[in-house]
């Protein structure tokens, strides 16, 4: 990160609504990908354990939105956000929208993911804008829980039967080709960047490179080659998958807008 | 004058936690600040600070409610919520008396500060059971009913229990 310079002016202003809308949408996508796990899981544990976690990401979803729509200044608050917009204004990264699967895909999704947010919110932390590092510290704590539970799991399934095994490792070939999105940095990242506001999302690879190394050697999985497709979740292009979930989703704010209970 | 802010504690140390409910909100420790300030149209406003456990807790807006409808009863209405994000709550600020009653609700507390460096190195707690104090005891999940909580049981008088994470 660079040292701060003067007040953002209107790009940055931008590049934060957008950058808090990305953060946002990330976990709240996520958030609901593991919610869709309640009453299905495996086992008692591992539902309330994915529930939980589905809570965390929805309350860090919260947070975020709530703090772009102030940012944008056109009323629209958290809901507004969450329930109101099309898939192509949503700005999660694809990975996150990907279909749960069995429990190992879904265990695959949330390593990668949480790695991605752990280096994320660590280096956020700093940022020179007080609400998003104050929104990061209390985000981190709670990812670093979900880190160590995504990775006992794979690290079970990786190491543990044939079946496991080629579950988890066929998951991970699959998502794979998703996770250049996570340090692919655009003008955003770059405009925030200058600002002090938000970390480089290419210094973060190193490290998380590193995490996702060490799970993946003690769950006996070989790291897939590297995947030459660009995806632009972040951008509002999305895989077919989000729509459906939006759809479901928002069904009951764009049936009865405004309902409350 | 400004009122004085005693007399807001006090109410607040009766509102109780609407999931762990033998803890008050003070202790749990996530009454931040209590305040009086002057509003832009020169009123007096009660400013109460409170800071949510877990981001996604749900109980968070019942406490909330539940603070301004005590507030409202013993004579202090409109009291203004303020959310405080930083620093983030830390299970360190549960209180000694907050400790000793989940104690006696059959629920364990924290094992030890976050800060202590065996819970850095993510080294998981020796947790007595809060029944019958053997260290004889498990982890089954490290998610439990609530956010705040781990589910663990005993391998000598052989319950289940709740413990209150180190967070």
């Amino acid at each position: 990160m660079n040292a701060p310079e003067a007040a953002p002016d209107e790009q940055v202003h931008a590049a934060l609504f957008q950058y808090l809308l990305r953060l946002g949408d990330t976990s709240l996508v996520l958030g609901q990908r593991l919610g869709e796990w309640v009453g299905h899981a495996p086992a008692l544990e591992e539902d309330l354990g994915l529930a939980n976690l589905s809570l965390d990401l929805i309350g860090q979803a919260r947070l975020f939105l709530t703090y772009a729509g102030e940012i944008e200044g056109k009323c629209r608050d958290e809901d507004a956000l969450a329930f109101l917009r099309d898939a192509p204004d949503f700005a999660n990264l694809t990975l996150a929208e990907q279909p749960n699967g069995d429990f190992g895909r879904t265990i695959v999704r949330q390593c990668l993911l949480d790695a991605w947010q752990l280096e994320l919110y660590e280096a956020l932390q700093a940022s020179a804008d007080a609400r998003l590092a104050s929104i990061a510290v209390k985000a981190l704590k709670e990812t670093r829980y979900h880190f160590h539970y995504s990775c006992g799991w794979l690290v079970r399934l990786g190491d543990g039967t044939s079946e496991s095994h080629a579950r988890v490792e066929q998951a991970l070939e699959d998502l794979w080709r998703f996770t250049d999105e996570l340090f692919a940095a655009d003008e955003v990242d770059e405009r925030l960047g200058r600002k002090g506001l938000a970390p480089g999302l290419a210094d973060l690879q190193p490290r998380w490179s590193m995490r996702i190394d060490a799970v993946l050697g003690e769950a006996k999985l070989r790291r897939p080659a590297p995947s030459p497709y660009p995806w632009h979740g972040k951008r509002g292009v999305h895989t077919e998958h989000l729509g459906h979930m939006l759809s479901e989703m928002q069904h009951l704010q764009r049936t009865y807008p405004g309902a409350r209970w | 004058m400004a009122p004085d802010t005693d007399s807001v504690w006090r109410v607040l140390g009766t509102v109780p936690d609407p999931e762990i409910p033998v803890l008050s909100v003070l202790d749990l420790g996530i009454v931040r600040h209590v305040r009086w300030e002057a509003s832009a149209a020169g009123r007096l406003e009660l400013h109460v600070g409170i800071t949510p456990t877990y981001s996604g807790c749900p109980a968070t807006e019942v406490i909330r409610h539940d603070v301004c409808r005590a507030l409202d009863a013993a004579g202090f209405a409109d009291a203004v919520i303020d959310e405080v994000l930083a620093p983030a709550w830390s299970s360190d600020w549960l209180t000694e008396a907050g400790r000793n009653k989940l104690l006696a609700f059959g629920i364990a507390p924290p094992e030890r500060a976050v800060s202590h460096p065996r819970h850095l190195l993510g080294a998981p707690a020796p947790v007595p059971c809060p029944r019958c104090g053997s260290h004889a005891t498990q982890r089954v999940s490290e998610f439990g009913s609530t956010p705040c909580k781990a589910h663990y049981r005993c391998t000598a008088c052989l319950e289940p229990f709740d413990y209150f994470k180190c967070f």
